[in-house]
């Protein structure tokens, strides 16, 4: 006769809370969220208290008071009657291009350092061997510091550019000339670039006081519609593909389809470049771009490209050599092999690390405060803290927004990660 | 047949030529040039454009270098000199200006006649970590402690402060690796109460009070736990030294300092800057973040979802924020947070949060690192009977962390080019406050580049040297492809 043995059903006991593994983890999450909840009531009854004996109170009204203080860089209208809540946005605006700025030309350096890296030109790897070690193993405020007084102590002030009648009869040149073209001046007040403008505008609407210009929307659509236009002509030619087995030529319908809309749009509006002129004892017209904008996007650009580049560079390395060789074999020509089969494969290595790095230049742009650009530390975390002595508030605030800007765009890299990554089973 | 053969083949080389050189082409300099600089028409491109960026450079700032003055008072007295050695409108180097300020540069405003002291913690730092840094090889640990020892007793005898007492110390240590290496991690244990001690100075009794902390939470798990188990000697580990500090410490030291009375000079924060005030915190938040880096990463690994949920969004908001805000949170919030009245170090408070900054960081690294085990691994410990601490510590721990090096030593690199930072909440750093410092005198205004170059190379010497050890260990930890 077999003895059937169960599991002894023993009366529950306290001692099993913790040498029981059925109710170890509960007993552990009810003693975690004991503390937790303890420590966090500790943390708000202190505040209570503290804003009590400081005779503050907790609240965000002063988002409506009148800010009272001027910001030299601005891309939406804000004066020094506007609000506090303005004046956070225009901070935020201001983060978010320096951030945008940042992102575009450090990765295009990025890629093109790490690609050469990896040429096999020894002087030209050694070069950039040097470039990156130099720049990632020295703090980003030391490079920051060092481009603001680039900036402000050799480039050149506005009035040695100048040419007199004098040095037009004696032949000599100005001590200053502006690059590319006489198109941008640098000069220790800013740098002066060309503005777009357009002859025959479409005008502007505004939302929340925030005003749109629908010139600007017009090119936005024109530049969808012709990439739009691009990818059916890429769709169309695989389909072909697929039937016929010949892939048709596309490149110059392809090449029309992404200028004619832009460029026709441009050429209808009438858009033209107004260069800075000098006038007087400073440049007129174009845009002026303060030297703390510069200082911090020249900063951000070469420290982050540095780390993109070693992104690049081991992107590629991780993809084995027998690709290329496979790819030569199929009889694929270099430029495709880097297009089917080195990129699609490079860019699942590359893509979560150079989100990190978006994110990093994103952060390290509040040391905007190094120069005094008016970024959203420096206007909520700065001027308008220190007006208001709010700095519970302020700082909470800010927080919450770097915070929300980090999501945003982790979530849309993440988007585009997706897309790129490899589709498993 | 043999006659046959002697007329088909009337000679045979039984000799070796010898070998003739390659042509020229393939061979020396010319085919490495050929090779690495002019293999195509985009190579030769690139190389020549690489030696117009050299040469550029080169012309603009060797001149620069060449006119290096040392010996000056003051940045006007530099430029006469530049001017009267090179001709009108030459420029130069001043380095006069670090030649005259480097102790500041170094120490920031620490008491002149006790430079010995940050010299001699830092040397037993390196003391300290130098069996940790050697695991793999005695040889190498022990070259590595005799050469900091020499250099911190050349550094103390160069700073004329003869500190008998110290020197023995360090000479002691030295005898302790040669004779009892295993000994000297005691000390390594020790190293943050002695390190503190060194720097900030004070009552003797203070770190000796602290640690006592420490052997008190190990008496009280060797007392209970063969009564209670080991989970009741583990709270009770954790529940005696938190008792200690919070309540008996400070009336222990005080009565200890009065019957006692042993100490040296105290230091304030406020004197703290340079690189003193940059390894105090960079350092300090090494030790500490990654301890934690790994319990958050374990807790956003576990199964528990409460555990898992706090960890998840500790890490991503510290994550998610700028060091700046957190660093601000310290200098500005603290007193909100904290009972009223309640006030402590800045600098604590500076190193609490670049900790907590850098934990989250390597949390995540040392989360690829276990999501990168093989989950057999997991089962293996399993299999094995090892309970969840053992199957961590003895199984999945040493490979997680070998998988994470160069994460790691590169949030720890972060760390350090981060401890910058702190000039934004009024601490002397070594890159602006100090530098600022300096300008602010008439001697040195409109010195840039110097300071600048200095602080930038002593970081990069730093941290270079950083990203070259990790890549020693992760070649000597390298179990695989052999």
């Amino acid at each position: 006769m077999t003895v059937v043995t169960d599991a002894p059903k023993d009366a529950f006991r306290p001692s099993m809370l913790i040498y029981d593994t059925r109710y170890r983890s509960m007993t552990i999450q009810i003693v975690v969220l004991l503390l937790f909840m303890a420590g966090a009531a500790w943390l708000v009854d202190n505040i209570v208290k503290n804003l009590q004996t400081l005779g503050k109170d907790f609240s965000f009204a002063f988002l409506w008071y009148r800010a009272g203080y001027d910001i030299n860089q601005t891309l939406i209208p804000y004066t020094n009657d506007s609000t506090h809540g303005r004046a956070m946005f225009v901070g935020l605006v201001n983060t978010i291009l320096v951030s945008v700025m940042g992102c575009v030309s450090a990765t295009i350096i990025g890629v093109f350092v790490g690609i050469l890296r990896l040429s096999r030109n020894w002087l030209v790897g050694r070069i950039m061997t040097v470039y990156v070690e130099t720049f990632r193993n020295v703090p980003l405020l030391l490079w920051i510091l060092v481009a603001l007084a680039v900036f402000t102590e050799i480039t050149p002030a506005p009035n040695q550019f100048r040419v007199t009648e004098q040095m037009i009869a004696e032949g000599t040149e100005p001590e200053a000339t502006m690059s590319f073209f006489d198109s941008i001046a640098i000069t220790n007040r800013g740098t002066y670039v060309p503005a777009p403008e357009v002859s025959r505008s479409l005008g502007s609407f505004t939302i929340l006081d925030v005003p749109i210009s629908l010139n600007v929307l017009a090119f936005l659509v024109a530049v969808a519609i012709a990439v739009f236009g691009y990818r059916a002509i890429k769709a169309h030619a695989s389909r072909v593909q697929e039937a016929t087995g010949v892939r048709p030529v596309t490149w110059w319908k392809s090449l029309l389809m992404l200028l004619v809309p832009p460029v026709g749009l441009l050429v209808a509006m009438g858009f033209h470049l107004s260069y800075p002129e000098l006038a007087g004892f400073n440049f007129k017209g174009g845009i002026n771009v303060s030297n703390a904008l510069m200082s911090l996007w020249l900063a951000l650009t070469l420290y982050t490209a540095a780390f993109i580049a070693e992104i690049v560079r081991a992107g590629i390395m991780a993809i084995s050599k027998g690709q290329t060789e496979a790819a030569f074999a199929l009889g694929l020509r270099p430029g495709r092999t880097m297009n089917l089969i080195i990129l699609p494969q490079a860019l699942r290595v590359i893509i979560p690390p150079l989100i990190s790095q978006y994110l990093n230049l994103m952060k390290n742009s509040s040391l905007a405060i190094a120069v005094s650009y008016m970024d959203l530390r420096g206007t909520l975390g700065g001027i308008t803290l220190n007006q208001t002595g709010r700095e519970l508030e302020c700082i909470l605030l800010m927080m919450l927004i770097y915070l929300a800007l980090s999501l945003l765009i982790s979530s849309a890299m993440n988007v585009y990660n997706n897309a790129v990554k490899l589709k498993e089973r | 047949m043999s006659g046959l053969h002697a007329q088909t083949a009337p000679f045979v080389r039984d000799t070796m030529l010898p070998p003739e050189p390659p042509p020229a082409m393939q061979s020396g300099v010319v085919k490495w040039l050929r090779e690495n600089l002019f293999s195509g028409w985009l190579n030769t491109i690139l190389t020549v454009l690489g030696f117009v960026i050299i040469a550029l450079l080169v012309q603009k700032f060797l001149p620069w270098f060449l006119h290096s003055v040392w010996d000056a008072g003051s940045i006007s007295e530099c430029r006469a000199i530049i001017e009267e050695r090179w001709g009108p409108g030459a420029e130069g180097a001043c380095w006069a200006v670090i030649r005259e300020r480097w102790p500041q540069f170094l120490y920031g405003f620490y008491p002149a006649e006790l430079y010995w002291r940050p010299v001699l913690a830092f040397g037993l730092l390196l003391i300290a970590i130098g069996p940790i840094l050697f695991t793999q090889s005695q040889r190498a640990a022990t070259s590595f402690i005799t050469l900091v020892a020499a250099l911190t007793f050349v550094s103390i005898l160069a700073l004329g402060q003869h500190n008998v007492l110290a020197l023995v110390f360090v000479a002691a240590l030295v005898a302790v690796q040669v004779f009892a290496p295993r000994r000297l991690m005691i000390f390594t244990l020790l190293y943050p109460a002695v390190g503190f001690w060194l720097l900030w100075g004070g009552s003797v009794w203070i770190p000796v009070v602290a640690v006592l902390g420490f052997v008190l939470g190990w008496l009280a798990f060797r007392l209970i736990q063969p009564a209670g188990g080991s989970i009741l000697g583990a709270i009770a580990a954790v529940l005696v030294p938190v008792f200690w500090w919070l309540f008996a410490a400070r009336l222990a030291a005080g009565a200890l300092q009065g019957v006692v009375p042993l100490g040296i000079e105290a230091v304030r924060s406020d004197r703290f800057g340079g690189f003193v005030l940059a390894l105090t915190i960079g350092v300090t938040g090494i030790g500490f973040s990654l301890p934690m880096g790994i319990v958050l990463a374990l807790g956003r690994r576990s199964d528990m979802l409460l555990v898992k949920t706090l960890c998840v969004g500790f890490i991503e908001f510290i994550r998610g924020v700028p060091l700046i805000t957190l660093l601000f949170t310290a200098s500005l919030l603290l007193n909100y947070f904290l009972p009223p009245g309640t006030n402590f170090d800045i600098i604590l408070r500076v190193i609490i949060m670049v900790t907590l900054f850098s934990a989250a960081y390597i949390a995540e690294v040392i989360r690829g690192g276990l999501a990168a085990l093989p989950r057999g691994q997991y089962e293996a410990a399993d299999a094995l009977g090892l309970d969840y601490w053992k199957a961590q510590r003895l199984i999945i721990m040493p490979q997680a962390l070998k998988i994470s090096i160069p994460g790691i030593v590169s949030s720890f690199i972060g760390l350090f080019k981060d401890t910058t930072l702190v000039i934004f909440v009024g601490l002397l750093d070594p890159l602006k406050g100090i530098t600022d410092a300096v300008r602010a005198s008439i001697e040195w205004k409109g010195a840039y580049w110097e300071p600048y170059l200095f602080v930038g190379a002593i970081f990069w010497i730093i941290c270079f040297s950083m990203s070259r050890y990790s890549m020693y260990l992760e070649r000597l930890l390298k179990r695989e492809h052999r």
